[in-house]
């Protein structure tokens, strides 16, 4: 580290920031680094709720025919688990993600609009406690995670349930979309001299395109919840189709969201293991050209996939065929990711701490859920499995074996820069294969359950079929073991904050932005930033002679 | 409930030309993810042994890529992708030929939560079992009466979503006999797992013989419970949802019972359809599908009993 990579403030611990001492300067704050630090324990928190509901779950579908809790709660209870996973979880993990790193990415002081980012978390929050605000006032809802009409019309679900769920992910969804904004605003106005948009880390180009997903997908969603409130609370019919309006229609309007956000949360979980990947394998990206092309054509194509959800609603074959094409097509830049991490690990030295542990089985278990996506795609093999337990699989291959494990690898690998602390490797190695084993152990058994015909939310299935039988047992088994890892990792996160090793600035020896202040950052980042000509400015200090213009003045010689 | 005939299942069973079409597809798909499956998991390990850190290492040689390699690997996934695509389109437009002016031989209605079957060419209305002939080119008409539900029998080789006001077609040529079991795959309420589908596929003679006996009206009944257990139905408000042939009752909100002795199940599925779970059935209902939209009928026991005794006599 040279001189010019030093700021004024120093500090070793996030609890010896002085500005951030006290709960008033947490509520009050519009500092990026708090409010990103608050978003991704709000997610934890509700990842615990979640994963509560997930276990309840488990634990009815452990035997046929059983009792545990009944079906009106079974069905109240998947349909908070998939509503707190997606927009209580992953949505709020994703966003402190960003608003925490991006500025430090890009050297900026702090995000193009603070006082709307802690807008953006505070109506979040507020949202989020609407929605479990149902379970005391009046009963949860219970029409699933995407809320098909016409159940979700009053004639159907006469509890509030629905309107919580509605009005809950009204609220969010504004936050989501002026954070959104203020991502592709910092990105564009506020990156550091000469931080080129081609010399941006690949998270922030992920976050990026993501920010754009959340303001493109977000306002379809918005506008057909209010549509939902209307026929519930004023007597509209717009999905009701005994009075002329049309079920197929909500489906078209949720979808329109729904594959984007698809996008919208893995696209930062690649943006992670992008970065993870190359300092661990001690290697610059391979073919970052491509990486960076690649997720803009995801970006795209995500708003022309969403009928892959309705392939069953009998839809004209034209309409279908399209989206089949589109499906499969969209697989091609995801498969040149899988690819570019691999290239870019071989021929490097690889350290497999924890964080690049839970990189690498990413790449395996979202490879496992993007094939699953691809079957999808093949609309008369979807007309078999859309439905059954072959999506539940799938949607957790996609989302906890890859969005989130790529989040828990963004942890471990920036958890000492947030906090100034290391996490512990050994609890961290313990934490990671009971994860894979619990994970996997739990839900790739479902993709053979979906193919022997288990329709998806059901409470219960008949005696007498030994097979899936087994399989239901045994993946509550796993998904004890996968809680427990769970419990694990928050045990090491709280003990390391107090008890871990001092981590220094740069202790992965990473190459970007954010490792060249402080760990933790001071309230405003930098005093001074080092120059930037590649993606990679801190390796350009120390390797000035990879540095492009050195390359010109050997003469093309390197 | 009896069902130690019925048919094991899974996708990779097809009882129909339609499914036997889709299970190829489902091996030439599944043979495809796994050689790509195969070639990362290979690659990754080979990365992993050979490219770990050892004692000693410097930084590894830098290289920012190699564009002919990229465009490579870019290029053939998209060509494997693009044969799934055209095989997709085939397999579509043979498993589901142009409708014209063709009519439903049979048409699947869904209810919360519940199926009925009608065979318009026959007049005959029936609830959650039915027959198909095998052999015979047969287009069901899908359509949901409520909310959304979907009619999956897996050995059919697909599903097709049930609704409301958005009739579907689906399309099967049954070619093996045999009781094959499905049901709803939508998420359509309180009892979605418990609304189940038995599909009978039996012989053109044995559906003949089906048929006839379904579009007999049942005769009067002569003992004594059971002319008190019609008097019980037709005097209740049972006639304000079900209908039984050559009766006063003849709403169709709920399952026709002009012959639900011929039945198997009560409740879509739920619980063996004989004399003393019928009577319990009647009794109360939601003691086994809670949630269900018939009510606690409040029947002494003996009229339960003998209420279930007249609807026992509707073979």
């Amino acid at each position: 580290m040279t001189d010019s990579a030093q700021t004024h403030h120093s500090f070793n611990w996030l609890a010896d920031i002085p500005e951030y001492h006290g709960l008033w300067s947490w509520v009050t704050s519009i500092d990026h680094k708090q409010i990103g630090i608050m978003y991704v324990l709000s997610s934890l928190f509700f990842f615990i709720a979640g994963l509560i509901l997930a276990l309840i779950m488990r634990i009815q579908l452990m035997l046929p025919m059983n009792h545990f809790v009944s079906q009106d709660t079974y069905n109240q209870v998947f349909t908070m688990h998939g509503t707190t996973m997606i927009f209580l979880v992953a949505m709020p993990l994703l966003f402190g993600f960003s608003v925490y790193l991006v500025p430090l990415m890009i050297g900026a002081r702090d995000m193009a609009f603070p006082r709307l980012n802690a807008m953006g978390f505070w109506i979040f929050l507020f949202g989020a406690l609407l929605l479990y605000f149902s379970f005391v006032g009046g009963g949860a809802p219970a029409a699933g995670w995407f809320s098909y009409a016409p159940l979700t019309e009053k004639g159907f679900l006469s509890n509030p349930g629905v309107d919580y769920w509605a009005l809950s992910l009204l609220v969010m969804g504004i936050g989501s979309v002026a954070t959104g904004l203020n991502l592709i605003v910092t990105v564009l106005t506020l990156r550091a001299p000469g931080m080129k948009l081609q010399y941006v880390p690949l998270f922030v180009w992920m976050v990026i395109t993501t920010g754009f997903l959340v303001v493109l997908s977000l306002p379809a969603l918005n506008a057909a919840i209010i549509m939902i409130l209307f026929d519930r609370l004023l007597n509209t019919q717009f999905f009701n189709p005994t009075h002329g309006g049309s079920a197929v229609l909500w489906q078209n309007y949720f979808w329109f969201f729904g594959h984007p956000e698809v996008y919208i949360l893995i696209l930062p979980g690649f943006g992670v293991v992008t970065e993870i990947i190359p300092v661990f394998s001690r290697k610059t990206l391979y073919g970052a050209g491509f990486m960076a092309a690649s997720t803009v054509a995801i970006g795209f194509l995500s708003f022309g996939v969403w009928m892959h959800h309705m392939f069953a609603t009998g839809l004209g074959f034209s309409v279908l065929y399209v989206f089949a094409l589109s499906s499969l097509l969209i697989a091609v830049p995801t498969g040149v990711k899988v690819w570019t991490w691999i290239a870019t690990m071989w021929g490097g030295s690889i350290r497999f701490a924890t964080a690049m542990l839970f990189a690498t089985a990413f790449i395996i278990q979202f490879t496992i859920g993007g094939l699953s996506g691809v079957t999808f795609a093949v609309i008369p093999l979807d007309w078999q499995l859309t439905d059954s337990y072959f999506v539940v699989a799938h949607i957790h291959y996609v989302l906890l074996g890859g969005m989130m494990f790529a989040m828990i690898a963004g942890i471990y690998y920036w958890y000492p820069k947030v906090t100034g602390r290391m996490l512990s490797e050994k609890l961290g190695k313990w934490h990671f294969w009971l994860m894979v084993l619990g994970f996997n152990g739990t839900f790739f058994g479902m993709h053979i359950l979906g193919a022997f015909g288990m329709p998806r939310r059901v409470w219960t299935y008949p005696n007498g079929m030994p097979i899936v039988t087994a399989l239901n047992f045994f993946s509550t088994l796993c998904a004890f073991l996968l809680a427990f890892s769970i419990l694990l990792f928050f045990w090491n996160m709280i003990y390391s904050f107090f008890k871990g090793k001092i981590a220094g600035d740069n202790p992965w020896e990473a190459w970007t932005l954010e490792w060249c202040c402080s760990s933790p950052p001071p309230p405003e980042n930098f005093d001074r930033l080092p120059p930037v000509h590649s993606r990679r400015p801190l390796w350009d200090l120390i390797h000035p002679e990879d540095r492009p213009e050195s390359k010109l003045k050997l003469g093309g010689h390197a | 409930m009896d069902l130690s005939n019925a048919q094991f299942t899974s996708i990779f069973h097809f009882a129909t030309e339609q499914g036997r079409i889709i299970v190829n597809l489902q091996y030439i798909n599944l043979a495809i993810c796994l050689g790509f499956f195969l070639v990362v998991v290979g690659l990754l390990a080979f990365v992993i042994i050979k490219f770990r850190q050892r004692p000693g290492d410097g930084e590894p040689h830098q290289s920012e890529g190699n564009t002919k390699l990229e465009i490579v690997w870019t290029v053939i996934p998209a060509i494997i992708f693009l044969i799934l695509g055209v095989l997709t389109g085939v397999v579509m437009s043979s498993v589901n030929p142009p409708v014209g002016k063709r009519q439903p031989d049979v048409i699947v209605i869904g209810h919360q939560f519940w199926w009925e079957y009608r065979y318009p060419k026959y007049g005959v209305v029936t609830a959650n079992e039915f027959y198909l002939p095998v052999g015979t080119d047969l287009m069901l008409e899908i359509r949901g009466a409520d909310v959304i539900h979907s009619f999956w029998v897996p050995d059919f080789g697909q599903k097709m979503d049930a609704i409301p006001g958005h009739p579907n077609n689906l399309f099967l040529k049954p070619i093996r006999e045999g009781i094959f079991l499905g049901q709803c795959a939508e998420y359509c309420g309180s009892q979605h797992s418990l609304m189940r589908i038995i599909a009978n596929v039996v012989s053109q003679k044995d559906f003949d013989k089906w048929i006839a006996s379904q579009r007999a009206v049942p005769a009067m009944p002569g003992d004594q419970s059971s002319q008190h257990g019609r008097e019980l139905f037709m005097s209740n408000t049972c006639v304000q949802c079900h209908r039984i042939a050559g009766t006063q009752a003849t709403a169709l909100v709920a399952p026709d019972l002009t012959h639900i002795a011929s039945r198997k199940t009560i409740g879509a599925g739920v619980i063996e359809n004989n004399l003393e779970n019928l009577a319990a059935w009647i009794t109360n209902p939601q003691q086994f599908k809670p949630g269900c939209l018939m009510p606690n009928m409040r029947l002494s026991k003996s009229d339960a009993h003998d209420l279930a005794v007249y609807l026992e006599n509707l073979k």
